[in-house]
């Protein structure tokens, strides 16, 4: 009898499906790919793993473009708030692409070089943003989807890669360079999205499994799934499009104004600019901010947020345990006048008032390399 | 000899002298990953079968547990909600959840053995 094909089957696969099975991974379907949760260790052990050592995360899913020309920078802000004309060629910046009402599209990561920009955009988003991208500036956008992407993350992700790319050790953090990584033309930036030190190596598909076994084969070197890559960013405070940004929520709300310069805030020129001059201005009616649950319960996301009188104040849209922390943190919007840290509020999980606080983020304190 | 019996929502009973005690079967555990959070029902609470009796949190998720069998709940094992790893340790020894009164014997007629539940596995 013929088996019925699983709705797994319309799931695309990075260039290490085959690594990510072969080591025991638990797959699931995120942002429309096969990809690992966890492998043999577990969420909690490949947390604990990258923030002591180093973790290796196939993060291929991510949409990497390449925007042409030296005014690459200056066009691409007629659609982001970031400031990428004041980046030196070898620097990067987060920002985030907004639209007519000031609310987030996607955040993304740009690495500014004198003749083009290197972007990096959410899976779940890359179609829409390409064809933003494209309706912008035209043909100077190229998708690299011939390329790979791991970030390698942790105090010892320096160390490691020092062995394979001895350059990478005098990188500063939020810089990017094209260096050879064992012998293979690679793109390599020293950021992340766990709060550490670490990388993101970006190779031709062909060439990813061999590198991700040689880094892999490194005593420091576990992998680490989806589940520990969650937990690290909220413990880091880092938002996740889609739940903690979206359409709805602009960069002020997010509490992501550290990411508009001065110049982009007096000059505007970004979609939705007249709607963000002016949060900026007046103060947003709601912000993003960290929620530390007293207790042990998790708090996970779409939990409400009361005072004490039992009034809406806000909405959990991250949450759950945080192993370095070894206790429940969470993200989520709460209105202006509940903002302020130390504020009480509760929150409400299956018809409990658990009681919380507002906290200042992130939860773990980063460890980003710093000096050159 | 206590009898074990098993769920298809994978929580295990085990009956002597009218008390059941109830736990949440090793594949269980590990389809949930690493437990950090435990929350157990009131001493006195009365559950009907299939209730919502116990919550039991991972890094990644919430899951209820669902007790197999109706009763009155006589004790809860505050070993776990202390420290919840022990759910991944022993689910189907020390790391039991709750243990209720049985409201109707019968009731354990409709699930199933290990053989049949470790059968049941199979099929997942």
């Amino acid at each position: 009898m013929a088996s019925n094909p699983s709705s797994d089957d319309n799931l695309l696969q990075t260039p290490l499906n085959a690594l990510h099975r072969a080591l025991g991974a638990k797959m699931v379907p995120f942002a429309g790919y096969d990809m690992p949760v966890q492998y043999k260790l577990g969420v909690l052990k490949e947390h604990l793993h990258t923030r002591e050592k180093a973790g290796l995360f196939d993060v291929s899913h991510m949409g990497q473009l390449r925007v042409n020309g030296a005014d690459a920078a200056k066009r691409l802000e007629a659609i982001v708030p970031g400031d990428l004309q004041a980046l030196k060629p070898g620097r990067m910046r987060y920002t985030v692409f907004t639209n007519e009402q000031g609310g987030i599209l996607d955040d993304l990561m740009v690495t500014r070089f004198d003749d083009h920009l290197v972007v990096v955009v959410n899976a779940a988003c890359k179609t829409e943003d390409t064809a933003h991208l494209k309706k912008h500036l035209g043909a100077a956008v190229q998708p690299l989807d011939d390329r790979a992407l791991v970030a390698l993350q942790g105090p010892m992700a320096a160390a490691v890669l020092a062995r394979f790319a001895p350059e990478a050790a005098a990188m500063a953090f939020m810089s990017g360079a094209y260096l050879k990584v064992a012998g293979i033309d690679a793109f390599v930036t020293r950021s992340g999205y766990t709060g550490e030190d670490g990388y993101e190596i970006s190779v031709p598909n062909a060439a990813i499994e061999g590198l991700a076994k040689k880094l892999l084969a490194e005593p420091e070197v576990e992998a680490i799934g989806l589940g520990a890559r969650d937990s690290l960013r909220l413990e880091a405070g880092l938002c996740l499009y889609g739940h903690d940004i979206d359409t709805t929520t602009t960069p002020v709300e997010a509490a992501l104004t550290w990411t508009i310069s001065k110049r982009r805030r007096a000059e505007g020129g970004f979609p939705g600019a007249a709607v963000i001059q002016k949060q900026l201005s007046e103060g947003p009616k709601r912000l993003r901010v960290g929620i530390k649950p007293e207790g042990r319960a998790p708090a996970r996301e779409g939990a409400e947020l009361a005072d004490g009188t039992g009034k809406v104040v806000g909405r959990i849209t991250s949450g759950g345990f945080g192993p370095s922390v070894n206790g429940p943190v969470a993200m989520g919007y709460v209105d202006a006048a509940h903002a302020a840290v130390g504020t009480k509020v509760n929150a409400i999980v299956r018809g409990q008032a658990l009681a919380a606080q507002v906290a200042a983020m992130p939860f773990a304190p980063h460890r980003y390399h710093k000096g050159t | 000899m206590a009898d074990r019996k098993f769920s298809k929502d994978h929580e295990w009973v085990e009956v002597a002298g009218g008390v059941g005690t109830v736990g949440i079967t090793d594949y269980a555990q590990g389809q949930l990953g690493d437990v950090v959070f435990v929350e157990l029902p009131a001493v006195g609470k009365k559950l009907g079968k299939g209730d919502n009796a116990a919550v039991v949190e991972s890094v990644k998720a919430a899951s209820e547990v669902y007790t197999p069998v109706s009763g009155d709940v006589t004790e809860v094992n505050q070993a776990i909600v202390d420290d919840p790893a022990k759910v991944n340790a022993e689910a189907e020894g020390g790391a039991w959840f709750f243990k209720l009164k049985l409201g109707n014997a019968a009731e354990l007629g409709d699930l199933m053995d290990r053989a049949a539940y470790d059968a049941y596995l199979k099929t997942l």
